[in-house]
């Protein structure tokens, strides 16, 4: 018999798609038999009072989950985010309900053996409760009491060399695409320099000194597999710039219906036959592509690497072989001031490493930003603050066109003094003796 | 309940302690195929819904099984999942972007029992445990937030949403008729831990009544001028004010003001400070965007519009989100050419034939009144369809 009645979330066991609620329950079950006499270090009843605590917001329309409080381990900043529930007399068991981060291994490729330890961990010292994963891309643990965080935190380093994630105004878990383990378009390799990244910024992943979040994304191509683009401060895309190869005797199989285009993805409807000039050749951007004597040809100077025709036939054509990345700056959600996309600010750097030239363009941001930004100023506002040219500056580069969709609409220049021939120290009186008042 | 150490001296905290190690070097967890064929993947195909394999220089070949999960999962799934990956996939597996799990195996064969078995497997209140998909031209899992499952800002639920839009649209998971792939997201209020603003259909929780003021407590709970420095528009000022507390004294007491009118709901002020929430069960509800993505493919990463100025939260199974969502999803599928994303669709027939086709009604809240780039949404041109 359940502890709470939850006429509402019951309504969310029925239709196909998996049951959270189903999946609660089902832990709840487990954890009041307990066959495997787990030493439960937060209360049995854990997961019967968070549906108890989710029907109510499902009955009321409102959450029941107070601002967080501040807690974490000893000399981090950051990784354990505090939460405590508005109605604790009615569900105890959630009374307190803190969540861990826990850093992700880049790719998000794991070993059951390794789930298993980590299942073991929260089962005992947790709710039992995870998101695999959080936005950011965390191991998310979700549920446990103050006196358990040091616990977890000795267990995680030192059971599962394992450690906490990114919270507050730090380097946030940075993420990567699965790139080069799994994928014939990864221009880099994207988990590898995630992961040197982390390590190399773990004090500024752990101990706040930012002005506000910042978060790194690696997308291993232009598709964008993390969304690196809208949802990183600092997105790391792979590129090439030499030619697309070429392999003419897949095309030649792709345009006469032997290999499925888009790699069977439009299975599932009768488009009819595959047609390389409307499918392939119309459709890109920069119409840099033709037919000559049934061989496809490709202008590589005008291409914009969109990846259409890559994606579409991903047997006749493969990614360059002079390989690296971009870097863009700036993208976040709406708050505060609108929502913002990456804006380009490296258009070219090799993945080489230990990976220098790209540390000396984070380096560069985060020192302009730490020296302007103001409290709680995502990187992306510093930038609309005071200007992309500001941004360029600051890593040392030069602007090129490649910088800006289009020049700017207004001569409102911000000319400055030493750019400007004579200065601007002028004498009034030398004016006047040409210029009658 | 007796308390168990791990082994840490809360007397010496340093004590041993490790600290700044990071995540696990991925290699410790990669399959051997993968291991061996990383960086040399020559190329891909779907074979069947949820089936995907790869070909490496090598001439190896792998086979990865896609299943929907639900991001918020108990332990005891987990642990379903790593039985699933030692019977299978040799005690391997990986997570997606989108909340898939991936078991990866050596051949179709195989493949097509893992799908079978995985599509067998039902939870205790019939619904599908692994539902296998999500590939190709098709809707794969739904991204989503914590909602009033575990955080303190959300104007809907998560979880809640995205299981009753994945009922809604369950077989085009394991499908792949759509005229390119639907990214669908959710985030349950503005903060968009989830990051919706660029996918092709983005539901998103929203407040629409301004903060209720804590008086007796602010002073004591929040900066005042951060709280003030916090609201985008300038609608909050400090003010004092004569209140009778709880206890039916009657004081003065430093607070501060808001200008209703002004508010856009956005909620940062109540980030800032504890005193100011807005959840109110008639003002929260939803709001659906459209056409956004991220890929550079063919045309420039887009962000979300607004589409439904405002749908009620109408839980536990919100029909009215369901059913606008299908109502998009299908209008879509049917109108769209091949390899057109929702916002490329849009932008090629016009947005005003979107509205006609998807049934959707506009109304003022769709255009865009928030500084300057509202400006740049707005119709420069003669050029409209009638």
């Amino acid at each position: 018999m359940a502890k709470h009645a939850t006429p509402l979330l019951d309504q969310l066991q029925s239709g196909p798609w998996p049951s959270f609620v189903s999946d609660i329950k089902e832990e709840a079950e487990r954890r009041h038999k307990n066959e495997k006499n787990v030493e439960y270090q937060v209360p049995v009843d854990v997961c019967d009072d968070l549906l108890g605590i989710l029907e109510l917001s499902y009955k009321d329309g409102t959450t029941h989950w107070k601002h967080g409080g501040i807690v974490g381990v000893f000399g981090y900043g950051g990784g354990v985010i505090g939460r405590y529930c508005d109605q604790p007399q009615m569900f105890p068991g959630v009374a307190h309900f803190h969540t861990v981060r826990v850093a992700q291994p880049s790719g998000m490729y794991y070993t059951s053996e390794y789930l298993r330890q980590l299942c073991d961990l929260w089962e005992m010292r947790g709710s039992g409760l995870t998101n695999m994963h959080g936005a950011t891309g965390d191991i998310v643990l979700l549920g446990t009491t103050t006196p358990q965080l040091e616990e977890i935190f000795y267990e995680l380093t030192h059971n599962m060399n394992t450690d906490l994630g990114g919270s507050g105004s730090n380097l946030r878990t940075p993420a990567a695409c699965l790139g080069e383990s799994r994928c014939e378009w990864a221009c880099y390799d994207a988990q590898e320099l995630c992961h040197q990244m982390t390590n190399e910024y773990q004090d500024e992943l752990h101990r706040p000194a930012f002005p506000y979040k910042f978060k790194f994304k690696f997308d291993g191509c232009p598709n964008g597999c993390v969304a690196s683009i809208a949802r990183s401060d600092m997105s790391f895309i792979g590129t090439w710039r030499d030619e697309i190869r070429i392999d003419q005797e897949a095309v030649a199989a792709y345009v006469g219906g032997e290999i499925q285009p888009n790699g069977g993805a439009h299975a599932g409807k009768d488009w009819g036959a595959f047609d390389i000039e409307k499918e392939v050749i119309d459709l890109c951007p920069t119409e840099c592509m033709w037919m000559e004597d049934g061989k496809l040809k490709i202008n590589d100077r005008e291409c914009t690497r969109c990846m259409h025709c890559l994606n579409v036939m991903p047997r006749a054509l493969r990614i360059g072989n002079d390989r690296g990345l971009s870097i863009l700056v700036g993208a976040k959600a709406p708050i505060l001031d609108g929502a913002q996309m990456g804006s380009l600010l490296v258009p070219f750097i090799k993945v080489e490493e230990p990976y220098d030239e790209i540390k000396e363009i984070i380096e560069g941001i985060w020192e302009w930003w730490m020296e302007e930004g103001k409290n709680r100023e995502r990187l992306g506002e510093l930038i609309k603050r005071q200007g992309l040219a500001k941004a360029i500056a600051a890593v040392g580069l030069t602007p090129v066109p490649q910088h800006v969709m289009e020049p700017r609409h207004n001569p409102y220049i911000f000319w400055k003094e030493e750019d400007v021939e004579g200065g601007w120290d002028r004498d009034i009186a030398d004016y006047r003796k040409h210029h009658q008042r | 309940m007796a308390f168990v150490s791990s082994g840490y001296n809360p007397e010496k905290p340093m004590e041993n302690r490790i600290t700044d190690i990071g995540p696990r070097h991925f290699s410790d967890f990669l399959p051997p195929v993968i291991a061996k064929n990383k960086g040399t993947w020559l190329w891909h195909e779907i074979c069947e819904p949820g089936i995907l394999m790869h070909k490496a220089e090598s001439g190896d070949e792998v086979y990865t099984v896609r299943c929907g999960g639900s991001r918020l999962m108990t332990v005891g799934h987990i642990r379903e999942i790593c039985a699933i990956a030692d019977k299978f996939a040799g005690g391997h597996l990986r997570f997606t972007t989108r909340n898939n799990i991936e078991f990866m195996v050596g051949t179709l064969d195989e493949a097509k029992k893992l799908k079978e078995y995985l599509n067998s497997q039902k939870q205790s209140g019939g619904s599908h445990r692994f539902p296998v998909g999500g590939t190709g031209a098709g809707i794969t899992n739904i991204v989503h937030t914590q909602g009033w499952v575990h955080c303190h800002t959300p104007a809907t639920d998560a979880s809640g949403t995205v299981k009753v839009v994945l009922d809604e649209l369950f077989e085009e998971f394991g499908q792949m008729r759509m005229p390119a792939q639907v990214r669908i997201s959710m985030a349950c209020c503005l903060n968009m831990c989830g990051a919706v603003h660029c996918s092709d259909i983005a539901i998103l929780g929203y407040h629409r009544k301004p903060p209720v003021i804590d008086h007796e407590w602010l002073d004591n709970l929040c900066e005042i001028p951060l709280a003030v420095a916090a609201c985008p528009v300038g609608a909050i000022r400090p003010t004092k004010k004569e209140i009778v507390t709880e206890k039916g004294e009657t004081k003065t007491v430093n607070t501060v003001a808001i200008k209703n009118e002004r508010c856009m709901f956005c909620g940062n002020c109540y980030t800032m400070c504890p005193s100011l929430p807005l959840s109110d069960q008639t003002g929260d509800g939803l709001v659906i965007m459209a056409g956004g993505k991220v890929s550079n493919r063919i045309s420039n990463p887009k962000f979300s519009k607004v589409v439904v100025a405002f749908i009620p939260n109408e839980p536990p199974r919100w029909p009215t989100l369901a059913k606008t969502i299908r109502q998009i999803v299908e209008a879509y599928a049917s109108d769209a050419r091949k390899y057109e994303r929702v916002g490329d669709w849009a932008e090629r027939i016009g947005w005003e034939r979107f509205f006609e086709k998807t049934g959707l009604e506009f109304s003022e809240h769709m255009i865009d009144d928030f500084r300057d780039p509202a400006y740049y949404t707005w119709r420069q041109t003669t050029n409209f369809k009638f």
